[in-house]
Parts: structure tokens; sequence; C-alpha cells
């Protein structure tokens, strides 16, 4: 077990310079412009995240918060008009330099999707997965990790007994919530969510919610959402997008109640979007 | 009037139905009933122990395995061949390829199986044997060797092209899911795509098969008429498809017990290829259950 977890405490040398494992990040977003060919999608956007927060990323369709998210984790470079300027620091360290292994920063930053998206593979699987990408092989480990990550994505009591049947037979939204125990076994410091109860019931998104604001203790997370009341909810920070601009960043409880710029309360009221 | 019209078109339409189905009742009814009427003459315990097939010889026997050997040795060469090549291309085209070159390159591949089999036939025989004559020195001039590779690239699209399909379909979410975990290309491939795509796989992979233990014309020409129980790549064999040939354009008298090997034959090949393509047609319920 000890050596273990030094093994995978010498390979988070990306983000983290230390080697505690497991610790929030902080981000610091300098200068960041994204094009995709000719059309300009994110503009000139600067924005520091503080560690343990929950942030997040509001905006009519198009505005660019989604391709802002997915620069966290460069799930954009495989987009083949893509092209990024600027800088993003994950603990000092710019994420977009050409030596970052984009993998090993990817095991820092997990992320979750708009839609459910389980392997077609068994509960077990799916959460074990992320480990045994990395070599990972002490089979004893691999359990307890699965387990505590399953507990920790609230969906232990309901799986324990099935861990061997396909993740596909799961409903919504214990779907959704294996994707985030897939996601936290891997142990990231940041978790990325791309309007993760967008696809799901009311029920499912409160258990969602809830996960969240647990889960704000161990990570940094940041979440786009379309759901003001969701937004208002968990966050703790809001940014709100337009068309590819950062109008307006700071504590949720005063973009909500008394926003700076009209066109966040046009937002926000639901008078524009 | 126009109600005679549509009950006419009707009619056609599902008389054209009934006679695809009729062809084919037919042909399995002839190929039974003339089975059935050797096996009157030669017991099936023969048929199937028995390790010669010499029914146009004086000393006649009539046992299969030696025309089974020949065309299961044809097919795993076959396979051996297109199996890798193949998945690797599918896996090559839907995962990396670009685009535009994955749009160019699949039809080209497709013409692999448009060319006539007769062409391979040949080029088995011509080119490839004394090619492989240059490694092999004791390589008779038809043998199953050549044929079988010869074949497999001739099934090469059967596989990488349905294999493509099957693995294009896997929803990109899936790769976004591994991607976002860490796992690189390769990993991402071989652990997410192609498991998912397995059942697909493996239609395509029972298609080639069945296909490959159907040819005729190569195995023909280049792997000889010498019915031998062997499982030897170097020496004539002759397969199932083979021998039909050989007695359909012989001088064998109609009604005689030689001739109605041939049906024997012909209903042993069928069976094989009906239960691969049933498999497959199974197999392939399943999975597009899955993506619906």
């Amino acid at each position: 077990m000890e050596i273990t977890m030094e093994k995978i405490a010498d390979k988070k040398t990306v983000v983290h310079q230390t080697n505690e494992v497991n610790q929030a990040s902080k981000i610091e977003v300098k200068d960041v412009n994204v094009w995709y060919g000719d059309f300009q999608a994110i503009k000139g956007i600067n924005m520091n995240i503080k560690p343990n927060t929950v942030t997040a990323f509001i905006g009519p369709s198009g505005c660019g918060k989604s391709t802002f998210l997915r620069l966290f984790n460069r799930m954009n470079d495989y987009i083949d008009t893509h092209r990024m300027e600027g800088k993003i620091k994950i603990n000092g360290n710019n994420i977009y330099k050409k030596k970052v292994n984009v993998e090993e920063l990817r095991k820092e930053i997990g992320m979750v999707f708009q839609k459910p998206n389980p392997f077609p593979k068994s509960i077990f699987e799916n959460v074990a997965y992320g480990l045994k990408i990395q070599g990972i092989k002490d089979k004893k480990f691999i359990i307890e990790r699965v387990e505590k990550a399953l507990k920790q994505a609230d969906l232990w009591e309901e799986v324990k007994d099935n861990l061997k049947k396909s993740a596909l037979a799961l409903s919504g939204g214990q779907q959704q919530r294996l994707c985030i125990a897939r996601t936290l076994a891997v142990e990231p410091s940041i978790i990325l969510m791309d309007e993760p109860t967008s696809a799901l019931d009311p029920i499912s998104t409160s258990k969602i919610e809830n996960l969240i604001f647990e889960l704000k203790k161990k990570y940094t997370i940041i979440i786009v959402t379309h759901n003001m009341q969701q937004a208002s909810r968990i966050s703790d920070y809001t940014a709100f997008f337009y068309i590819g601009e950062l109008i307006e960043f700071g504590k949720t409880k005063k973009i909500f109640t008394n926003p700076e710029h009209k066109r966040t309360e046009n937002y926000i009221t639901g008078r524009v979007g | 009037m126009r109600k005679i019209k549509e009950y006419l078109i009707e009619k056609l339409l599902f008389s054209s139905v009934l006679i695809t189905v009729g062809v084919t009742l037919g042909i399995i009814a002839v190929l039974g009933f003339e089975a059935f009427r050797f096996f009157n003459e030669v017991s099936i315990v023969e048929f199937f122990t028995d390790t010669q097939w010499t029914p146009l010889f004086t000393d006649k026997h009539y046992g299969i395995l030696p025309l089974l050997s020949g065309t299961l040795l044809t097919s795993f060469i076959a396979i051996a061949v297109a199996l890798p090549l193949g998945l690797s291309i599918g896996i090559y085209l839907s995962e990396y390829a670009p685009k535009k070159f994955r749009k160019t390159i699949k039809p080209l591949l497709e013409l692999l199986a448009a060319v006539p089999t007769v062409v391979y036939g040949f080029f088995a025989l011509i080119v490839v044997t004394p090619f492989l004559q240059g490694f092999i020195p004791n390589l008779s001039s038809f043998n199953s060797l050549s044929a079988g590779i010869v074949m497999g690239i001739m099934i090469i699209p059967f596989i990488s092209s349905l294999s493509e399909d099957a693995l294009h379909a896997v929803p990109y979410a899936l790769r976004e899911a591994s991607y976002g975990m860490g796992a690189t290309k390769l990993q991402t491939a071989f652990k997410v795509v192609v498991p998912a795509a397995s059942s697909g796989i493996i239609v395509s992979i029972i298609l080639a098969i069945s296909r490959a233990i159907g040819e005729t014309m190569i195995v023909a020409i280049a792997a000889g008429q010498q019915p031998r129980f062997t499982l030897d790549p170097t020496v004539p064999v002759e397969t199932i498809t083979a021998y039909i040939v050989q007695v359909s354009l012989g001088d064998v008298q109609h009604g005689s017990v030689e001739y109605r090997t041939i049906f024997a034959a012909g209903i042993t090949l069928f069976v094989f290829t009906f239960l691969l393509n049933t498999y497959s047609y199974s197999i392939r319920k399943k999975y597009q259950q899955r993506y619906e």
C-alpha cells in the first residue's frame, strides 16, 4: 500500500511539485485566446480560481464556456482547427508548455461530461479503468480505491452487491455518479464538470449537487451549467460569459444579487439567453 | 382504377420476394434430396470417418475429411493473413487516420474484393507460388499456402471495412471519457473502442471466414485437385468447392453415385456457411440493440 501510494506520488509531477497527493489546486488564466479556424471563440480571458472552491461558468449557448472549460485538461487538442494563445497555470505550472505530458495532466484534472458516458464494461471495471491504464496491478489496492471512489460518489450502497453488473444497466443518474466515481478513483486535484446534470431528472440532479458540495472539501471544482438555480445553489464563484468574453467574475452571491454589468443582470433574470 | 394499380404493384413486389425465397428453398431441397439419395448408398459414418476421398477411381472411398481438411486449411491460412492485417487497417482508419485519408482509402481497399477471383487464382499460381518457392524449395506448384495467402488478401476488405464501421460507430463520448482520465490514444483504442465494437468485429471475421470457406476459383486454380487428409500447407490439396468444380466440369454420368457426391459435398459446405451466417446474424442483432 505504502509503496503504491509513493509510486503514484512520483507520477504527479505535472501540477504538484510536492509529494502530497490529492491536494486541491489553484488555477491562473492569463490572456487566453482561442480560435477555431478564423472564428475567435475565446477573447482575452484572465481569471484566478482558488483551491477548494466551486466555480460555475454560466452564459448563453455558444458563449465559449464549454470551450473554456476544456482548456484546463487540454481536451480541445483533438480538434484540428483549434488554436490557443496565452497561459493557464495550475499551481504555478503552465500546462500549455511544450514539455507537458498531456496524459499525466489529465490524471490530475478529472472531467465529467454532459451525458453519462460509462464504458460498456462492469461497474467495477469502469471505476478501476483509470488505475489500470496507469499500470497499477496491485489488486487489493485497486479494490480499495474502487470502493472508496464509489462511496465518495454516493453510489456504493446501491451497487456494492452488483459490481460485476454492466454499467449500462444502471439508471441515468446512477451512471453519472459512476462517471464521477470513475474520475475520483484516479484522485485528481481538479474536477471539471460540463453540464453534468442536464440529462438527469430532478432527484438525480439534487444527489449530484449534494455530492459536489461534499467534494469541494477535497477538490477544486469548475462546473458549466445552464441552470441558474443550480449555479446559485452550489457555487462559491460565478463567471458569466458572453460571445467569447468574460463579462463578470466574482462571488456567486454578489453576481446573483448585485451584478455590476447590465448584461449579467439581463441573463440572470432571464431577459437574454 | 387506382386501387387496382396499388393492388397489382403490391402483388408484384411480393412476388419478387416469393421468387427469391422460392429459389433458395428449391436449391436447398435439391441439395437435400440428392444428398439423401447419396447417403442411401454410402453410409454417413463412412462419409465422416474415412480419410480417403476417391469417388472417381476404381477403389472408391467416400470420406469427406480430406476435402474438409483442404477447405479448413486454406481458410485458416486466409484468416491468419486477413485478420491481423484487416483489423490493423480498421483500427488505423477509425482511430488514427485523418478524415480525408479514410474517405479515400476505404473505397480503394474495397476494390480488393471487387477483383475477379480468377485473377487472384492466377496471381497465386503464377506469382505467389514461384516467389514462395524461393524460400521454401519443396513447395509444390499447387499448394494451400499461396492459395490461402492470396485468399487472405482478397478477404481483407471484409474485415477492415466492416470492423472499421463497427469501431467508428462507437460513440465519441467513450473516447473522450478515456482521454479525460489520462489514457493515450493506443490505450483508448485497445481498452475501450475495440472491446465496445467487439461484436461488430466478430461479425466481420465470421463473414470473412464464410467467404473463405465458400471461395472456389482461387483454390481450384492454385491449391490443386488432390484430396489429401493433411495439414501440410506445402502440398497440393483439394477443397470442397474445387471438387465440385472438378466433377461439374468432368464427364461423370448424371444420376450415378459419383455424380451425387457433389451434392453430399455441397450440403456439407452449405451447413458450414449457414451456421456461420446465422451466428453472425444473431450477434449483429444483439449489437444493434446495444447502440439504439
